[in-house]
């Protein structure tokens, strides 16, 4: 179980600060794949930073922690304070570009020795990252080439690979495949779910595409202007959505075979450096009341499991 | 009356890379034929992978690639290839583009409406009263006001609004059509659909038709009516896009939307040929597929497929439809 609780983060910059995520408080259960959905810029990739403990600035935990469920040698639950002393063995990261992420001069072994901590030879290490790598589906000898060397859905792989050799307890990707073509990113998404099966670990995967969660995750988190909106079993989320938010995005949702008309949700995101007041969705709301744009609605367990922040429910449901 | 709305006569672009020794072709079209006739205003998907030639079709439309060989023909003009072509002013009635980032395509110091009038100034040779008179009905057209947009800056319109006014500025010369790439692929979900169907009035009230370059096969399937697959620079099948994209022939067409994540029916768990000599591909003397279809053959590897027709108007090239 990963806990975050009143988690508030934010970015300073020249014009002052921002809270990218603002208040969010929820239990993430363990040995799941959690999706993370929500429009640019409203905080999903903030929030997964936050959990990998990578508070560089311009980035800061104003409030709140988070606990990861696991304990440190003296028997203390780690938290978010010392979280990076756990990098890549219990915690790992998949970024998005593997271009980027990769030292485009240097060998895909090197790197791995010298991204790996390890307290072995080298020779017995690479053998080991050899026959892990056969596993993800690559070639043993790709390990041995520079990253231009590979295609783009090697790269990732390779970047697959580094995050889960250790068999981290919590892994996170940010966006893992949204730079590769759908045939492609089909292959690593389902060798992640593999991964999951065995590892029995929890993946946190953020993504703008709403047909990925739909395919690999179990539970989803919507955010929605630096807020948790709505959290539950996908299938749920996708059949049954509670937040009005939620019900609008999937309705729009052009899906192959089905003609029906889509329509957009009306207005658009408020900037987070506006003073907002009450429910953030309120303005974009039909339903909203009075009490809406006044009283910010909390995250609560509607149905077992299903967690939503609306006041009314009920009636968005009808 | 039926029109040619977008024909090509054997498209080839050839981009040559690296130095000397490690020379690389890359035939980014690769003997590309088309003839979409219509009697009516349509939108043409072009679809296909990253590496599939859809952008640099787009760029040999546009003027801004020429073609190594071949011909386009939009609405019976001429645009790219050898022969008698329009002038730069005729070309700017005939297509017009809109760009994936709306932040890149207008200057940041400049305001948005100055923008679409000096357009209208210059491409349809307007007075200034006539031009702001032609931004306001372009604006109208796409759903925005012009007391809204006057004065403002790029940075103080969402994503969703400013791709608008740049579907504006591409509808202020009248175009025949307009070249769409990508043009959804930066805007945030919730107001995707809105730029999506505004593209669908358009081409009924302002009988624009759209050539929409796009990898998503979901909004290809909602937004054409007509669509075309590329894969290394080669059409593989073209047709009706509902009919391709609920009964695909080829099978690579199969392969991509058995591999679409969709949010109405799981994935199958089929481990996938994946290609990884992605260069070399685009010199395949055969069908470039071949090295990771299931059903190839030895004639797969030597002899490029020619196209099969089918009685529902689509074209399939492969051997073995």
């Amino acid at each position: 179980m990963i806990k975050l609780s009143n988690l508030v983060a934010s970015y300073t910059t020249a014009r002052g600060q921002v809270n990218a995520v603002d208040g969010v408080n929820l239990q993430i259960p363990s040995e799941y794949i959690v999706g993370i959905a929500g429009e640019s810029g409203c905080g999903k990739t903030t929030l997964i930073r936050v959990i990998y403990g990578d508070m560089s600035p311009p980035l800061s935990l104003e409030k709140g922690e988070v606990r990861y469920g696991f304990c440190d040698a003296n028997g203390t639950e780690v938290t978010s304070d010392n979280i990076g002393d756990y990098w890549s063995k219990r915690i790992s990261y998949i970024p998005q570009s593997s271009m980027s992420s990769l030292n485009p001069v240097t060998r895909i072994r090197k790197q791995f020795t010298d991204f790996l901590d390890y307290d072995k030879g080298r020779a017995e290490l690479l053998d080991e990252v050899r026959a892990y790598v056969k596993n993800l589906d690559l070639p043993p000898e790709a390990i041995d080439a520079y990253p231009h060397e590979l295609s783009g859905g090697m790269r990732q792989r390779i970047l697959v690979a580094m995050a889960t050799f250790f068999q981290p307890d919590i892994l996170l990707a940010d966006e893992p495949t949204t730079a590769l073509d759908v045939v492609v990113q089909k292959g690593i998404l389902l060798m992640l779910k593999r991964l999951q099966e065995q590892m029995q670990n929890t993946i946190i995967l953020v993504s703008h595409d709403m047909g990925v969660h739909y395919q690999i995750a179990q539970k989803m988190l919507i955010m929605y202007a630096a807020k948790v909106v709505e959290f539950g079993d996908t299938r749920e989320v996708f059949e049954a959505p509670l937040h009005p938010y939620t019900r609008f995005m999937i309705e729009s949702l052009p899906t192959i075979g089905d003609d029906r008309v889509r329509q957009s949700v009306r207005g658009r995101p408020p900037s987070l450096w506006e003073d907002l007041k009450g429910c953030r969705f309120a303005p974009r709301c039909p339903m909203a009341t009075e009490r809406c744009r006044s009283e910010e609605p909390a995250l609560r367990e509607y149905r077992p499991g299903q967690f939503v922040a609306c006041h009314y429910v009920e009636r968005s449901l009808q | 009356m039926m029109e040619t709305i977008l024909k090509t006569d054997s498209l080839n672009k050839v981009y040559r890379l690296g130095g000397l020794i490690h020379r690389a072709r890359i035939d980014a079209l690769d003997d590309v034929n088309l003839d979409i006739k219509s009697d009516q205003p349509i939108i043409i998907g072009l679809v296909g992978e990253s590496g599939s030639g859809k952008t640099t079709f787009a760029k040999v439309i546009l003027h801004l690639v020429e073609p190594t060989s071949g011909r386009v023909i939009v609405y019976d003009r001429l645009v790219a290839g050898k022969g008698d072509k329009p002038t730069g002013q005729e070309l700017l009635h005939t297509v017009q583009p809109i760009f994936q980032d709306p932040y890149a395509a207008f200057s940041s110091y400049q305001t948005v409406n100055s923008y679409l009038e000096r357009t209208a100034m210059r491409v349809n040779q307007l007075s200034r009263t006539e031009a702001v008179d032609a931004v306001e009905e372009a604006l109208t057209s796409v759903g925005l006001k012009y007391e809204d947009v006057r004065g403002k800056y790029p940075n103080q319109f969402s994503g969703g609004e400013l791709q608008r006014a740049s579907v504006a500025r591409a509808l202020i010369p009248r175009p025949k059509m307009v070249i769409a790439d990508e043009p959804v692929s930066m805007i945030d979900a919730s107001l995707r659909m809105s730029v999506i169907n505004l593209f669908l009035t358009l081409k009924q009230e302002y009988k624009t038709s759209f050539l929409y370059i796009t990898h998503d096969l979901t909004i290809a399937y909602y937004v054409c009516d007509y669509i075309t697959i590329l894969y290394r620079g080669a059409i593989f099948e073209s047709g009706p896009a509902k009919a391709v994209l609920t009964d695909p022939q080829h099978p690579y067409t199969k392969l991509l939307l058995e591999s679409v994540p969709r949010t109405n029916r799981k994935w199958d768990h089929k481990q996938i040929a994946l290609s990884d000599i992605e260069t070399k591909e685009y010199q395949f003397e055969g069908c470039k597929f071949y090295n990771r279809c299931p059903i190839a053959a030895d004639i797969c590897v030597h002899d490029r497929p020619a196209p099969v027709k089918k009685e529902d108007g689509r074209v399939v090239y492969c051997h073995f439809v």
